[in-house]
């Protein structure tokens, strides 16, 4: 590469690692709460998105009130923000699984088309309730900009925090399905609900949790997105095709797949935009995604599930 | 919800005021409605009007990722037409609306716009967004006859006798703004980068080529993002490899706020670096958030920050009907010229008739003291307008450092 300095190009070297790092933890978050979901319960949530923008409109409304009563704490509000996003996307999912989701587990197809016109129906809630436009929730300062490690380093401030965030979630939920005696009358159920039910696990119980859970995820990670994307009635959908696709690539239900998936896609994502155009590295992507699955259909790491 | 009853109610006290006022008005001026001239002299084509009024379209985006943008291009016109018709209306008749609702969705706006003409027989519609929309309603507007107001600055290339076009043209937003950023910021280098789809792709080529051939600078690179896409980590780590003087961009949607939200995480912000965009209004700035644009700039025709009484009252006027923080976009702007250039076409042409009206519009003799300033409709159905370049600050507001003089429009460029 002729023309370029030693370390101008070991700092674009640092800089694009940690951009497909980042990128990396935006769609581990983003697909962590459909993974869940998908995996445990065999439903598809496609108003997935529409629960991110449930998150991303608590932050903006909690930084409206922060900013109104309470200026002083604005610096720090973010974090409480994100806890009441991740209550308030968690309440919803438990209501939508009450209402809807319930009486389709025996039709997954209609669950697919159910939650479809769901996400529809919350999009025009967002719009009514907060108007068409988009709105920018007004961001701490030390989520901003770029932390300068060296003299041509820049590190991004949101993507640091989006990082941390997704390992905090994704060790949670590990914490959580692996370690605590919910986690195990989850597994049970996805294993075998006939006999889960017998040894008297409340199957129906797990199934609405287990639904809030992915959906209270969902919220989070749309609050998180609020330091890196758009926040708009809409918003949601920019990210359900790129989460359909690392659940999917990664073998459905598995959350460790999910993990790998996220990182692959990231990676390869990452580096061909850099050295093909943004629309060409995308296309590369697709298409790598699609042959791997068609060669393996079950994913990279599918749940070993006797069927 | 008491609250919102109450906003309500005082929504409609203030339009009964409006109303009220206009009755005065209309008293003092020795009542123009009653002197309009008869119907049949008007409306040869049986166009849905009546001795006491007529009926237009409104046709845009009330749901649907759209929606975002074309909320304010609505409210703008409908207050045009409501100041219009407090005036004792066109020709002496109130102004009646039909709005539809396009939905996003291009062949949904072809099918409300037959629907707008063929069983409301409107005078004319004001509306469309994107590109996509208007060339989906094109076939039908020829087909019927019908009128169009256009209101967004797209890539040019095309000129219909049905259509009036109020944004600006490519080469009326792109030359003027290079020559300026070439001028006063020294710029020999240049990173284009847009979405993917038609308008960036022709306004970049226009760039490139001027860009070359012009100012004999470089186009150190161009890049297009799929729209939609939210990530551009790789693609800033692209630009900082290439030191370009200046960032031209065109992004749109909510790319374009992940764009300036990742501009601004990698430390790119306008303290160190020029940036020039084609696609930052009032509108997208508060969706982006001003502290995250603070210091670039965007070319537009219009900003809300202009300082002249017409702009002034126009801010007012929009506030008092759409709420104080309604932000005014370069669109919203040029679709409240809309219903003021057809209402002076169809007065020059005496008639409602769309060949007439057209005739009118094509005489190159109307023009307009818009808030943007005096704007002149050209035979060639677009405006000669002037650009200016604002800055933007962290209100979400643009400061206006240059103001171009008037730029005749141009759709079809030659050797581009």
């Amino acid at each position: 590469m002729g023309g370029y300095s030693l370390s101008d190009l070991w700092s674009i070297v640092v800089m694009q690692g940690f951009s497909g790092l980042s990128l990396f933890s935006v769609l581990l978050l983003m697909a962590l709460g459909l993974a869940i979901i998908f995996g445990q319960m065999g439903v598809i949530n496609m108003a997935h998105g529409e629960f991110m923008t449930i998150g991303a409109y608590m932050i903006y409304f909690c930084s409206r009130i922060v900013a109104k009563y309470m200026p002083g704490f604005m610096p720090y509000y973010f974090v409480f923000a994100i806890v009441v996003a991740f209550v308030v996307a968690f309440a919803v999912g438990y209501f939508v699984e009450f209402l809807l989701i319930r009486h389709l587990y025996k039709r997954p197809l209609d669950t697919l088309l159910a939650t479809w016109g769901l996400s529809l129906i919350m999009q025009q809630v967002f719009r009514s309730l907060f108007g068409a436009r988009e709105v920018s929730p007004q961001l701490p300062d030390w989520l901003m900009g770029a932390w300068k490690a060296t003299d041509t380093i820049d590190i991004p401030l949101n993507g640091l925090f989006v990082m941390a965030l997704s390992i905090l979630v994704t060790s949670g939920v590990f914490l959580f399905l692996y370690r605590s005696s919910w986690g195990l009358k989850v597994r049970a159920t996805t294993q075998n609900r006939v006999m889960a039910g017998a040894v008297g696990i409340n199957t129906r119980l797990v199934d609405r949790l287990t639904f809030a859970l992915g959906c209270g995820i969902a919220g989070v990670a749309g609050a998180a997105f609020t330091t890196i994307g758009s926040t708009g009635p809409t918003s949601g959908s920019l990210y359900i095709v790129d989460t359909f696709l690392v659940v999917a690539f990664g073998g459905a239900g598995s959350l460790l797949g999910t993990i790998f998936s996220a990182f692959s896609i990231a990676q390869v994502q990452s580096l061909l935009t850099f050295f093909l155009t943004n629309a060409m590295g995308k296309v590369t992507t697709l298409l790598a995604v699609i042959v791997i699955l068609m060669l393996r259909p079950e994913g990279l790491r599918p749940n070993k599930v006797r069927k | 919800m008491k609250q919102k009853q109450f906003a309500i109610e005082s929504k409609t006290s203030r339009r009964m005021l409006t109303a009220l006022s206009a009755a005065m008005l209309l008293a003092l001026a020795g009542s123009a409605s009653a002197g309009g001239p008869p119907t049949a002299k008007v409306d040869a084509t049986g166009l849905a009007v009546t001795d006491t009024d007529v009926t237009v379209g409104i046709l845009h985006s009330s749901t649907g990722t759209m929606a975002i943008s074309e909320t304010g291009a609505q409210e703008a016109e409908k207050l045009a037409i409501s100041q219009i018709n407090a005036m004792g209306g066109v020709l002496g008749r109130k102004i009646k609306i039909v709005q539809e609702d396009g939905a996003s969705d291009w062949p949904t706006f072809a099918e409300k716009a037959k629907k707008l003409l063929e069983e409301n027989h409107v005078a004319a519609i004001f509306g469309c967004w994107t590109s996509a929309s208007r060339k989906a309603v094109l076939p039908v507007l020829e087909r019927d006859n019908g009128l169009l107001y256009y209101p967004t600055f797209y890539e040019g290339l095309e000129q219909s006798k049905n259509v009036v076009y109020t944004g600006q043209e490519a080469t009326q937003q792109v030359f003027a703004g290079l020559d300026w950023v070439a001028k006063t910021k020294h710029a020999k280098t240049f990173y284009l980068i847009g979405s993917d789809y038609i308008w960036p792709r022709t306004t970049m080529k226009l760039a490139r080529e001027y860009i070359t051939r012009v100012l004999h600078g470089t186009v150190v690179g161009e890049e297009y993002a799929a729209l939609g896409s939210t990530d551009f980590g790789s693609t800033i780590n692209k630009i900082r490899l290439k030191h370009p003087d200046v960032i031209y961009a065109a992004v749109v949607g909510g790319s374009n706020v992940s764009w300036f939200k990742q501009l601004k995480a990698a430390g790119i912000t306008g303290k160190s670096q020029t940036l020039l965009t084609l696609s930052v209004t009032e509108d997208e700035a508060k969706g982006i958030g001003g502290e995250n644009l603070v210091g670039f700039y965007s070319a537009m025709k219009y900003f809300e920050s202009l300082n002249t009484p017409e702009n002034q009252k126009f801010v007012k006027d929009f506030h008092a009907m759409w709420g104080p923080t309604a932000p005014i976009g370069d669109v919203t702007q040029a679709a409240y010229e809309g219903p003021w250039l057809w209402k002076m076409a169809v007065e020059k042409a005496g008639s409602f008739d769309t060949d007439k009206v057209v005739k009118a519009e094509e005489s190159g003799t109307i023009s307009f003291d818009a808030p943007e300033g005096m704007i002149y409709l050209e035979p060639n159905h677009h405006l000669k307008t002037r650009l200016r370049i604002g800055e933007w600050r962290p209100d979400g507001q643009a400061d206006i450092v240059y103001t171009s003089p008037y730029i005749m429009p141009n759709p079809f460029p030659k050797g581009y």
